[in-house]
């Protein structure tokens, strides 16, 4: 893979195709861990290693064994269930062997197994590159398209904590207190990626 | 259980707890199927389809299945039923199939659903989990029919594909993209605060989060650890 199309893949999907702010998915942890930095990018962390992990592991599975065996109806149950096993996993292993990780990280990864983001982007994987080309360098591809969903979704975390530290002393109307007032702004923040729409295509097109 | 409390179960999920509005549940399906009514109206069903199959079953289920690995069982249920409500639509809707995307496999990690079976389910029997899940997602349907609505007369000047005759020609259509949908979501919250919940709004946290079962509260140990660190 070039260097161009490994750029191309991952800004497209930072601030293009970005998975909160664009995509919708996600949104829990968006909105239920960006109240503070430092948990905004510990989470994002685990997000991103979890998501390359899931890609790596459920991309070949759905090339290897789900498709020649004609069961790529199974992909939900299977992709749900190695995603589950395989945050169980990383959760024993870094406690064994990495306790440091395991500390900053640990309490990040459970909540992670029923992040939709992490489904989303394996079956988006499977969905726009299965096929296209040898195995070799799709899968490639799916995992640079996941660490730019990963590196998309760290960045709208931590750009809305900053916001969200700022909102947290205003004075909104009564209704609009809490879950209200921090739509509304993350709205606004989305708007501002729309300002990114064409760069990319110009830049590497 | 009197009659009275099994209708209370039924309407429960419709305002008091509205599964979207109120226990700010789902969201990522909220703000990415909403954009034209019918796809809600999609959504909403196959979301109801999914939380009425998995409540019974795990409500049928509740006594046979070991309370430790409770949650992996859920969730093989919920992805088994996630997955026939997929075929059904591939078959005979395929237009809804083709619109919903990627959000349709994604019922799977819908916290409603999750959320449902380990709150109300695994405690109560399966008539009542059955009238918890068609209020509840009834609800879930309502909502985001709503906000469809509002989305796609304001932000396209269409109505289930009907055109409506002055807004056609100044639609908004902002409204239909990313940052309407978080906007109209904002709003809808804070006009049910302000007519349906007398109370302020809680804080989204670890007490509205049915992943909260699975990570033990750590969320709440991790909050308190960040403002420690601050």
């Amino acid at each position: 893979m070039s260097i161009k199309l490994f750029f191309s893949i991952v800004l497209t999907a930072i601030f293009i195709e970005n998975y909160v702010l664009q995509q919708f998915l996600g949104i829990c942890p968006f909105l239920g861990v960006s109240k503070k930095l430092d948990s905004a990018v510990g989470m994002s962390a685990a997000v991103i290693f979890v998501m390359l992990l899931a890609t790596a592991v459920t991309y070949p599975i759905q090339n290897f064994v789900l498709n020649p065996n004609g069961l790529g109806y199974m992909q939900t149950i299977v992709f749900i269930l190695v995603i589950a096993a395989l945050v169980q996993l990383v959760e024993i292993v870094l406690k064994r062997y990495i306790p440091s990780l395991h500390a900053s990280l640990g309490v990040y990864l459970p909540l992670i197994t029923t992040n939709c983001a992490i489904l989303g982007v394996c079956i988006d994987n499977v969905d726009s590159y299965m096929g296209t080309a040898a195995f070799g360098s799709t899968f490639a591809q799916a995992l640079t398209y996941s660490l730019g969903a990963g590196l998309g979704f760290m960045m709208a975390m931590v750009l809305f904590a900053g916001v969200r530290g700022r909102i947290e002393d205003n004075d909104a109307p009564a209704s609009f207190k809490g879950m209200p007032i921090t739509l509304v702004s993350a709205a606004i923040l989305s708007v501002a990626f729309f300002g990114f729409t064409g760069v990319i295509d110009n830049i590497f097109g | 259980m009197s009659e009275k409390s099994k209708v209370g179960i039924l309407t429960n999920g419709i305002i008091k707890e509205n599964p979207v509005l109120v226990l700010v549940l789902g969201t990522c399906p909220t703000l990415a199927t909403t954009t034209q009514a019918s796809n809600a109206f999609g959504m909403g069903a196959a979301a109801t389809a999914v939380l009425l199959c998995s409540n019974i079953f795990v409500s049928i289920l509740r006594k046979t299945i070991p309370d430790k690995v409770r949650i992996p069982c859920y969730i093989v249920l919920i992805a088994s039923f996630v997955t026939i409500v997929q075929m059904v639509l591939h078959a005979f809707a395929y237009s809804v199939y083709d619109a919903l995307g990627l959000f349709l496999p994604l019922i799977v990690v819908n916290c409603i659903i999750l959320g449902r079976a380990e709150a109300f389910a695994n405690k109560n029997s399966v008539v009542d989990s059955a009238l918890d899940a068609i209020g509840m997602g009834i609800g879930f349907t309502l909502t985001l029919f709503c906000m469809a609505s509002i989305r796609e007369i304001f932000g396209n000047g269409t109505w289930f594909g009907m055109e409506i005759p002055v807004l056609k020609d100044n639609h908004i259509s902002i409204l239909t993209m990313a940052p309407g949908g978080f906007f109209v979501f904002g709003c809808l919250i804070a006009a049910v605060n302000k007519f349906f919940v007398n109370k302020p709004k809680k804080e989204f946290g670890c007490e509205g989060c049915p992943a909260a079962a699975a990570c033990g509260g750590r969320n709440a140990a991790l909050e308190a650890k960040g403002a420690v660190a601050q």
